[in-house]
């Protein structure tokens, strides 16, 4: 490729030119394709990885759902699958657990990071250090966390160290893991305490782009923190909330580990299965794929309708 | 005194200097610096010293806060009973593996989709992006169907590292976050390389890749922590013992292995990501701020 000078481009609106793609008019055809070709060479690679492991499995988990494979062999049979996996008895529990520690993680999970991350942007001292502790848990292999949990903070004797705490408090003792009303608050907060240092971050760093006047606007028309906190920082952030929220609904459906960990998956009286248990446990237990393939369709449809229903209120918002 | 920053926050600085407020702040300060610091490096400091406690210890009412007579051996044991070794060293290759698959398709996508633009560019991005809304736990069946027969070729990838490097290719935060850093690269240093003469290529080692150093840095430690935190898909796609990773081989153990011998091994395999955390914390922290959108 020699080329001794680039004439100038018009420039085309909304697109800032690109000295590969804007060419001047006059390059041939020829010039063009091989263009194209060698940025789509640089896509390839990626490209491939997407079609073979995305693109491809979304569409044949769908076909998965319609078909039944025994033997080897291959059939159509409609909504089969479908009736199979609604008629489990254990369908509506994990639907139900779900959503609980969904609703319980976003009133600690959502809730917490933000008035976390208010406190943090207040102070002048320590902030890298606070910063770095919550998010510590972040960087530790689930499955270590979750150990930790299930064999020294959840010890239903009173050897445990929640146990022990409370009982120091003179409160009373929790079986944990054991109690079927416990289960899902214990895994709500083995989770969050996991989980809570990204959303701080990012609260953090939004929080930093609140222009000061405001608040000093606020402040000159008498509003006390409280109201500062309603009238200035929640509607500046509220991007950032709404898709947070989105983020960790998506986020927590999913709902896979801590069961499998903390309750050695269904946990007591199935108060631990989750949605995504019973696809780990029709595909790789059952050897049943095409009905977990029914499954991860209904999460999928299921997360669709959230997401539809967030971008409507976004939308309205804006 | 380290003074931050200057910017105004919730709270005005004179409010927090004088007075009450100078008394409100210093108690809240320290009040939060022990309360987090309990909270989130109490259990990390109750799983080193529980490891190291013996069996009897550990059942004992009230538990003691420091070991009595501390028992290396677990983590010894750990070690050797788990083949601790084995497993940090097959986590450890997919990382690396992982880090240079993601490097150079990742960061040769996002060099095409932002500077050199063919035509379909815009599609290919958007159906990239796309695969963001999409929940893991619904792709793990077909994946795992297409993992064991690779369409065409029909070649199995159990037990085969391409089983984690390839799909973890298909990132599309990673392409966008790089996408965005190339953008912002000034469209002269381009039109400069082309008038020299120099190929896409050479344009992207040469001047594209030198520039972007930092989002590499945050792409490869990302890159890293995840294969080192991954779970299931690791547990599917490496059945056998001698190709598992570190969580999975932990979890697999944990059934028929002594309560502190377990947490012993929990704590070798969270060392390596701490230890990256600490290091890299900053690049972390503003890879983890600049990827997500400003609000």
């Amino acid at each position: 490729m020699a080329i001794t000078t680039v004439p100038e481009t018009p420039r085309k609106p909304g697109r800032p030119p690109s000295p590969y793609s804007a060419r001047p008019q006059r390059t041939s055809l020829g010039r063009k394709v091989r263009d194209n070709l060698s940025g789509h060479a640089f896509l390839i690679g990626a490209v491939l990885c997407f079609v073979v492991f995305s693109w491809y499995p979304m569409v044949r988990g769908i076909i998965m759902s319609f078909q039944r494979t025994r033997r080897g062999e291959t059939t159509w049979v409609g909504w089969d699958n479908y009736s199979r996996i609604i008629a489990d008895p254990s369908f509506w529990t994990a639907w139900q657990n779900t959503f609980y520690f969904t609703v319980l993680a976003l009133a600690l999970g959502y809730v917490v990071p933000f008035f976390v991350a208010i406190l943090l942007n207040e102070f002048r001292h320590a902030k890298g250090y606070l910063r770095i502790l919550v998010y510590l848990p972040v960087m530790l292999p689930p499955a270590s966390a979750l150990f930790l949990f299930k064999f020294y903070a959840y010890d239903p004797s009173e050897a445990g160290l929640f146990n022990a705490i409370l009982k120091a408090l003179h409160l009373p003792t929790s079986q944990w893991m054991q109690s079927p009303e416990m289960t899902m608050p214990a895994m709500v907060l083995a989770s969050t305490w996991m989980n809570m240092g990204g959303a701080v971050l990012i609260y953090l760093a939004s929080l930093q782009n609140i222009p000061g006047e405001l608040y000093e606007a606020a402040e000159l028309d008498g509003a006390g923190i409280w109201r500062r906190i309603v009238h200035v920082t929640i509607p500046q952030t509220r991007l950032i909330l709404a898709l947070l929220a989105m983020l960790q609904i998506v986020a927590t459906m999913q709902l896979f580990i801590e069961p499998l960990i903390l309750a050695n998956g269904a946990g007591a009286e199935d108060s631990a299965t989750s949605v995504a248990y019973l696809i780990y446990q029709h595909g790789f237990f059952q050897n049943d794929l095409n009905g977990a393939a029914a499954l991860g369709v209904i999460m999928l449809v299921v997360l669709a309708g959230f997401s539809a229903v967030y971008v409507r209120l976004t939308a309205k918002q804006d | 005194m380290a003074q931050d920053s200057g910017t105004r926050t919730l709270i005005s600085q004179s409010q927090l200097s004088r007075g009450r407020g100078r008394v409100i702040y210093w108690t809240l300060l320290v009040v939060v610096v022990t309360g987090f610091t309990l909270v989130f490096l109490g259990p990390l400091y109750w799983m080193v010293t529980g490891a190291l406690k013996s069996g009897q210890e550990i059942a004992q009412t009230p538990p003691s806060l420091w070991p009595k007579d501390p028992q290396p051996q677990n983590y010894i044991d750990a070690w050797n009973n788990l083949a601790l070794a084995k497993l940090l060293f097959n986590t450890f290759y997919y990382a690396i593996g992982a880090v240079l698959f993601q490097l150079v398709f990742d960061t040769a996508a996002a060099y095409s989709l932002s500077k050199l633009r063919p035509i379909f560019g815009n599609v290919i991005l958007a159906l990239m992006l796309g695969t963001l809304m999409i929940p893991a736990m619904v792709l793990i069946v077909p994946q795992y169907v297409t993992v064991i027969d690779l369409p065409i070729v029909h070649i199995n990838l159990l037990d085969s590292p391409f089983a984690i490097w390839l799909p973890l290719v298909a990132n599309a935060f990673n392409i966008f976050l790089l996408k965005r850093f190339f953008d912002s690269i000034p469209e002269e240093l381009m039109a400069a390389a082309l008038m020299d003469g120099a190929t896409s290529l050479r344009t992207l080692w040469s001047i594209i890749l030198p520039l972007s150093r930092p989002i590499l840095g945050v792409v490869s430690i990302f890159a890293v922590t995840a294969v080192w935190k991954d779970f299931l898909w690791p547990k599917l796609v490496m059945p056998s013992p001698e190709t598992r990773t570190v969580s999975v081989g932990i979890y697999a153990f944990a059934g028929g292995t002594p309560m502190n011998v377990v947490i012993a091994a929990s704590v070798i395999a969270a060392i390596p990501t701490v230890i990256i955390f600490l290091i890299f914390q900053r690049n972390i922290m503003s890879g983890l701020t600049t990827g997500s959108i400003k609000g």
